[in-house]
C-alpha cells in the first residue's frame, strides 16, 4: 500500500511539473507576458520596474525557474483589480466553491443511485425508461440553462429561493459554511442542484450500467443459488461492485464540478472561484488566471491521486497488482 | 451473437438464423426504440430548418436595415415594425426570434460539425499512430491522452479561449483541443484488438501493406465506435461553444449562436420577459437532446457487447 | 427413497426470433445418495435443466411446462421466496468457472458466512466456525487464513474447494453441479472429483452432475442421462450405458472420446454440428447427423426400454453379457 502511494504521488508530481511548464510557456509564448502580468493601465517605469522584479529581462530557462520559485513560495502576483496577492484571492473564494461541489455531489449520489439502481433492475418498465431519458436530460441539458430556468421559476415567478448570493453563514464544528443557517440553505439548494444535475444523470447512467453488467456476471447467479435474500444480494454483491466505477468517477468528476462551477457560479452569482475567474478574464485581470489555473491543476492532480487510493482500497484485485508489480 | 458479426466474412453463421442484412437489421434495431426514431426526427427537422433559414424567415437578424431597434423585447405574437407577426417574439436589439434561432442553429451546428470533424480526424491519426507504433511513441501519445483527459474538457476550452480571444475560428481550435483526445483514445483501443485480431494477421501474413491492412481492415472497424463517439462529442461541442458563448468568452455579439442569445436575454428574465432566453433555450436543447439520444441508441445497436 | 423426480419438464426461451425449447420434456428420478450423470453437448439444455430445478432461468426462459418434484412437493409455481428458501439450503448448486462465481470484492468468510445466515438464524461466530470447519471439510489448509482471503487470492483448484465447501455449508439434500471441473487442470479435476464424491457420500446427497464428458462421470455416476436438443436420448445405470450405449448419439459420444483400449484406431466423429434449436426438424433432432436415419425419423420417437430407455426408431442392440 506504502508502495502504492509513493508511486502514484510521484506521478502526481511528475504531472504538475508538465502542467507548470505548459501554462509557463502559455503565458510567455502564446500571449505576451508583459502584458499578461503588468497591469495595462501602468506607466512606462513602472513596467521597467515589474519587468526586472519579475525577471522577464533574464533568459527563458532562468524565468521558468524564477516562475517555479514563485508557485513554489506560493507567489503568483498582485491581482491588477484588487491590489492583493493573487493566491490569496482564490483561497478565499475556495471554500463557497467547495461547499457547493461537496453539496452537489451528494444530491447526485442520493438521487442518483437509487434511480439507477431501480432502471437497471426493471430496464423494460415504464418507469425505467423514463429515467433513462430524464438521465439524457439531465447531462443534455446546458448547465446555463438550466440555470436561468430555475432561477425563473423559483426565483421570479414562484419567489420561493432567492436567486443569488451565498446569503448567511455560520461556523459549526469550526467549519464556516452556509449548511449551517437557513438564509445559507436557501440560497445553496438552486446552485447546488443546477452544479448536480449533469452528476445526477451520469450516477443514473452508471448505477444502471452497472447493474446490468453485474446481473449477467456469475456471482450473482450464484449468490442466488446461495438462496441469498434480494437485498442482500443488491445490497452486498450488487452495490460493492458498481459502487467502484461510482467512486472513481464522482471522485474525478469531483475536479469537473469546481470548474463547472464557473458556470453555476456566474449565473447565480455565488462568490467562489469560479466566479472570480470570469469575473478575472473578461477584466484581463492576467496573474489571478494563472493563479486560478494552478491552484486547479493542484486540486485536480490531488483529488486523482485520492480517487487512485480510494480505488484500491475498493477493489482488493488493483492491490494485488501493484503489490505484486 | 460476437463483434465478429461485424465483419463481412464471419457472419455467414448469424445469416443463416436471420435472413436479413446487416444494414436491414441496424435499422430494425434502431426503429425499436420509439424515442430514438422521434430523436432522429427532430434532428433531421432541426437540421433541414437550419439550412434552409434564409428562404423561410421574415428577416435577415444580420442585416442591420432589416432589424428595427423599435421592435426591442417585444412579446410573442406582437406585429413586427415592418409588418408580420413576430410569434416568438424579439430579442433586446429588435431581431425576431424566430429567424434569430434558425440563424443561431445554423452557427451553433456549423461550430459543432466543424470541431467535432477535426478533432475526429486528428484524433483517429494520432490513434492510428499510437496503435501501430507501439513502443515509446504509443506510451508517450497515451500519457498525453490521459493527461489531458484527467482534466474537464470545459476547463481546458476555457483557459483556450482565455489564451487565444473570442470569435469563430479561436472556439473551433479551442474545442478540437478540448475534444481529440477522446477519439484517440478510442480509435486506440479499438485498433489493438481488431489488430490482435487473426484476420489482420492473416492479411499481414498475405504481404498486405500496413495502409491496406489499416484502411481496409482496421479503420471499418473503429467506425462503430467513432460514430458513437462522434455524435454524444458533437452534442458536447455545441453545449461548450454555447456555454462559452454564453459566459461572454465565446462568439461575439456580431456571431449570434444561440448560446450568445440565450446570454442576451438573461438580463430581462427578472423583469418576466422570459421569451428571449427560453425559445433559443428549448432550440439549443433539442438540438442537443436530440443528438444524444440518436447517439445513445447508436450505441446500444453498434456496441456488439450488449446484444443478446 | 425419491428425492428429485422430474417429469415431463419443458423450459423454453421467449426470444424475438422464436420460442427456443432448450427443455422439451426432460424425465428423471434420483434417489437418495445417488449421483447422476447429465451428459450432453453445449446448447443440449443440460444446463438449463439443472437452472430450472432452482428455479434459476434468466429472462426471457421460463419453465413453461411438466413438474419438479422435490420430497413430494412440486417446485414449478412456487414463490420465489419459498424457492429462495430451499436454495442453498436443501438444494445447493456448484457452478462451472470458479474464477466467475465468488465476488471478488468480497472476502471468503462474507461469502460463506452470508450463505449460512440466510437459511439459519445463528450467531456470527457460529456461522464462521461453521464455514472454518466447512473448508476443512473439503480439503483446504488452513481454513482459518483462507477465510481472510478474497477470491483472485487463491487458485483455481482452491477456489472450486471453497465453491463446494458453500453447497455444502447448509447440509443439502440435492446438489446440482454444472460442469464444476471444466474450467480446472486435469490433475486438479481429479481431485475436485474425488472432493465432491466423498462429500455427497459423507452428507448422503444426492447429486446431478452436468458435463459433456462422459469419461469424467463413467467413474463418478450411479446413472447417466444423454441428453440431444432439449431431450434425454438415453437414459439408463452407468455401467449399462458405457457398455451397452443404444443410441446412435451415445454410441457417437463414446466413440470419439479417446480410450486406451483402442489405442491405434481412428477416432470416431460425430458428423455435421449442433441442431439449431429455433428451427429443429420434425421427428427425431439427431437425424440429419444419423447413419441409422430413415423415414420413420420423421415422427417423433417415445422413449422405450425397462430401467435403460432409449429414445430412437433404430437402436443399437444390446450386446449379451
Amino acid at each position: 500500500m506504502t508502495v502504492f502511494i509513493i508511486r502514484r504521488l510521484m506521478q502526481a508530481m511528475i504531472v504538475v511539473f508538465l502542467m507548470s511548464l505548459i501554462v509557463f510557456f502559455g503565458v510567455n509564448v502564446i500571449g505576451n507576458p508583459v502584458d499578461m502580468l503588468i497591469n495595462p493601465e501602468a506607466d512606462q517605469a513602472e513596467i521597467e520596474r515589474t519587468i526586472r522584479a519579475l525577471g522577464l529581462d533574464k533568459p527563458i530557462a532562468e524565468q521558468y525557474l524564477f516562475f517555479l520559485k514563485g508557485i513554489a513560495q506560493g507567489d503568483f502576483g498582485k491581482s491588477f483589480i484588487f491590489g492583493e496577492p493573487a493566491l490569496k484571492l482564490i483561497l478565499q473564494h475556495l471554500p463557497a466553491t467547495i461547499e457547493l461541489a461537496l453539496v452537489s455531489l451528494l444530491m447526485a449520489v442520493v438521487l442518483g443511485i437509487p434511480l439507477g439502481l431501480y432502471a437497471g433492475l426493471f430496464p423494460e418498465q415504464g418507469i425505467s425508461r423514463t429515467i433513462m431519458a430524464s438521465s439524457i436530460l439531465g447531462f443534455s441539458l446546458p448547465t446555463f440553462w438550466v440555470g436561468l430556468m430555475l432561477i425563473m421559476g423559483f426565483s421570479v415567478y414562484l419567489g420561493w429561493l432567492p436567486s443569488t448570493g451565498r446569503g448567511e453563514t455560520a461556523v459549526f464544528l469550526g467549519i464556516e459554511s452556509s449548511l449551517w443557517t437557513w438564509n445559507g440553505l436557501s440560497h445553496l439548494l438552486l446552485p447546488a442542484l443546477n452544479l448536480a444535475l449533469t452528476n445526477i444523470g451520469l450516477v443514473i447512467r452508471l448505477s444502471r450500467a452497472g447493474v446490468r453488467e453485474a446481473m449477467h456476471q456469475e456471482y450473482i447467479k450464484f449468490a442466488r443459488a446461495k438462496g441469498l435474500p434480494t437485498h442482500r444480494i443488491i445490497g452486498v454483491h450488487l452495490m460493492k461492485n458498481i459502487m467502484i466505477p461510482i467512486v472513481t468517477v464522482l471522485g474525478l468528476e469531483f475536479g469537473n464540478l469546481l470548474a463547472f462551477s464557473v458556470v453555476t457560479e456566474t449565473i447565480f452569482a455565488w462568490p467562489g472561484m469560479g466566479k472570480l475567474l470570469i469575473d478575472s478574464l473578461l477584466q484581463l485581470d492576467r496573474p489571478v488566471v494563472v493563479a486560478y489555473l494552478m491552484i486547479i491543476v493542484l486540486l485536480f492532480v490531488a483529488i486523482n491521486l485520492l480517487v487512485d487510493i480510494v480505488y484500491s482500497i475498493l477493489d482488493p484485485r488493483v492491490r494485488l497488482r501493484d503489490q505484486g508489480a | 451473437m460476437t463483434d465478429q458479426s461485424l465483419n463481412p466474412e464471419d457472419n455467414t453463421a448469424a445469416q443463416a438464423v436471420l435472413v436479413e442484412t446487416p444494414f436491414q437489421r441496424f435499422v430494425s434495431e434502431y426503429a425499436d426504440n420509439k424515442i430514438a426514431v422521434v430523436s432522429l426526427v427532430v434532428l433531421v427537422a432541426i437540421v433541414v430548418l437550419a439550412i434552409l433559414a434564409p428562404w423561410i424567415t421574415p428577416q435577415n437578424p444580420y442585416d442591420l436595415a432589416q432589424v428595427s431597434i423599435m421592435d426591442a423585447a417585444q412579446p410573442p405574437g406582437t406585429e413586427a415594425f415592418d409588418g408580420y407577426t413576430m410569434w416568438l417574439g424579439s430579442d433586446g436589439a429588435g431581431r425576431d426570434l424566430y429567424s434569430a434561432i434558425l440563424y443561431g442553429i445554423r452557427i451553433s451546428l456549423m461550430v459543432g460539425l466543424a470541431s467535432g470533424l477535426i478533432a475526429l480526424i486528428i484524433g483517429t491519426a494520432i490513434g492510428l499512430v499510437a496503435a501501430y507504433a507501439g513502443g515509446r511513441v504509443d506510451t508517450l501519445i497515451m500519457r498525453a491522452v490521459d493527461l489531458q483527459l484527467s482534466f474537464p474538457a470545459a476547463l481546458i476550452a476555457l483557459m483556450l479561449v482565455a489564451a487565444l480571444g473570442r470569435g469563430i475560428d479561436k472556439i473551433i481550435i479551442a474545442l478540437v483541443v478540448a475534444q481529440w483526445a477522446y477519439y484517440a483514445r478510442t480509435v486506440r483501443a479499438t485498433a489493438l484488438v481488431e489488430s490482435a485480431k487473426e484476420y489482420v494477421e492473416a492479411a499481414r501474413c498475405l504481404g498486405l501493406s500496413h495502409g491496406r491492412v489499416i484502411f481496409k481492415h482496421v479503420l471499418p472497424n473503429c467506425l462503430a465506435p467513432l460514430i458513437v463517439i462522434g455524435t454524444v462529442q458533437t452534442a458536447s461541442a455545441i453545449a461548450l461553444e454555447s456555454t462559452l458563448s454564453f459566459l461572454g468568452v465565446g462568439l461575439r455579439q456580431t456571431e449570434p449562436s444561440l448560446g450568445v442569445l440565450i446570454s442576451s436575454g438573461r438580463e430581462y428574465i427578472i423583469s418576466g420577459r422570459y421569451w428571449i432566453s427560453i425559445f433559443p433555450g428549448i432550440a439549443l436543447l433539442l438540438t442537443i437532446v436530440s443528438i444524444n439520444l440518436v447517439g445513445d441508441q447508436l450505441r446500444d445497436v453498434l456496441n456488439p457487447r450488449l446484444k443478446k | 427413497m425419491t428425492v428429485l423426480s422430474v417429469e415431463n419438464l419443458q423450459t423454453h426461451f421467449f426470444t424475438r426470433a422464436g420460442v427456443i425449447k432448450a427443455v422439451d420434456g426432460v424425465d428423471f428420478k434420483l434417489d437418495r445418495g445417488e449421483v447422476m450423470g447429465l451428459v450432453g453437448e453445449s446448447g443440449s439444455g443440460k444446463s438449463v435443466t439443472g437452472f430450472s430445478i432452482l428455479g434459476l432461468v434468466d429472462q426471457p426462459g421460463r419453465v413453461a411446462g411438466g413438474s419438479i418434484r422435490f420430497h413430494g412437493e412440486d417446485l414449478v409455481g412456487k414463490s420465489e421466496e419459498q424457492l429462495r428458501k430451499l436454495r442453498g439450503g436443501k438444494i445447493a448448486m456448484i457452478f462451472q468457472d470458479p474464477m466467475m462465481t465468488l465476488n471478488p470484492v468480497l472476502r471468503i468468510d462474507t461469502q460463506m458466512i452470508e450463505a449460512i445466515k440466510a437459511h439459519e438464524n445463528v450467531s456470527k461466530r457460529e456461522a464462521w466456525e461453521r464455514a472454518r470447519d466447512g473448508l476443512g471439510a473439503v480439503g483446504i489448509p488452513s481454513p482459518e487464513e483462507r477465510l481472510r482471503a478474497y477470491p483472485h487470492q487463491l487458485s483455481g483448484g482452491m477456489r472450486q474447494r471453497v465453491a463446494i465447501a458453500i453447497a455444502f455449508l447448509n447440509n443439502p439434500d440435492l446438489i446440482v453441479a454444472d460442469e464444476p471441473t471444466t474450467a480446472l487442470d486435469v490433475t486438479i479435476q481429479a481431485q475436485i472429483i474425488h472432493v465432491a464424491q466423498k462429500m455427497c457420500h459423507e452428507r448422503g446427497a444426492a447429486m446431478i452432475w452436468i458435463t459433456h464428458d462422459l469419461a469424467v462421470v463413467a467413474g463418478l455416476a450411479n446413472r447417466i442421462s444423454v441428453m440431444y436438443a432439449g431431450r434425454v436420448v438415453e437414459q439408463g445405470d452407468t455401467d449399462d450405458v458405457i457398455d451397452n450405449p443404444r443410441h446412435p448419439y451415445t454410441v457417437g459420444l463414446l466413440g470419439s472420446v479417446p480410450s486406451a483400449n483402442r489405442r491405434g484406431e481412428p477416432l470416431m466423429q460425430i458428423p455435421g454440428m449442433t441442431p439449431n434449436m429455433l428451427n429443429l426438424p420434425t421427428g427425431c433432432a439427431f437425424q440429419a447427423r444419423c447413419s441409422r436415419a430413415s423415414d420413420a425419423c420423421k415422427q417423433a420417437p417415445v422413449p422405450s426400454g425397462e430401467g435403460h430407455l432409449v429414445r430412437c426408431f433404430h437402436p443399437y442392440e444390446r450386446v449379451s453379457a
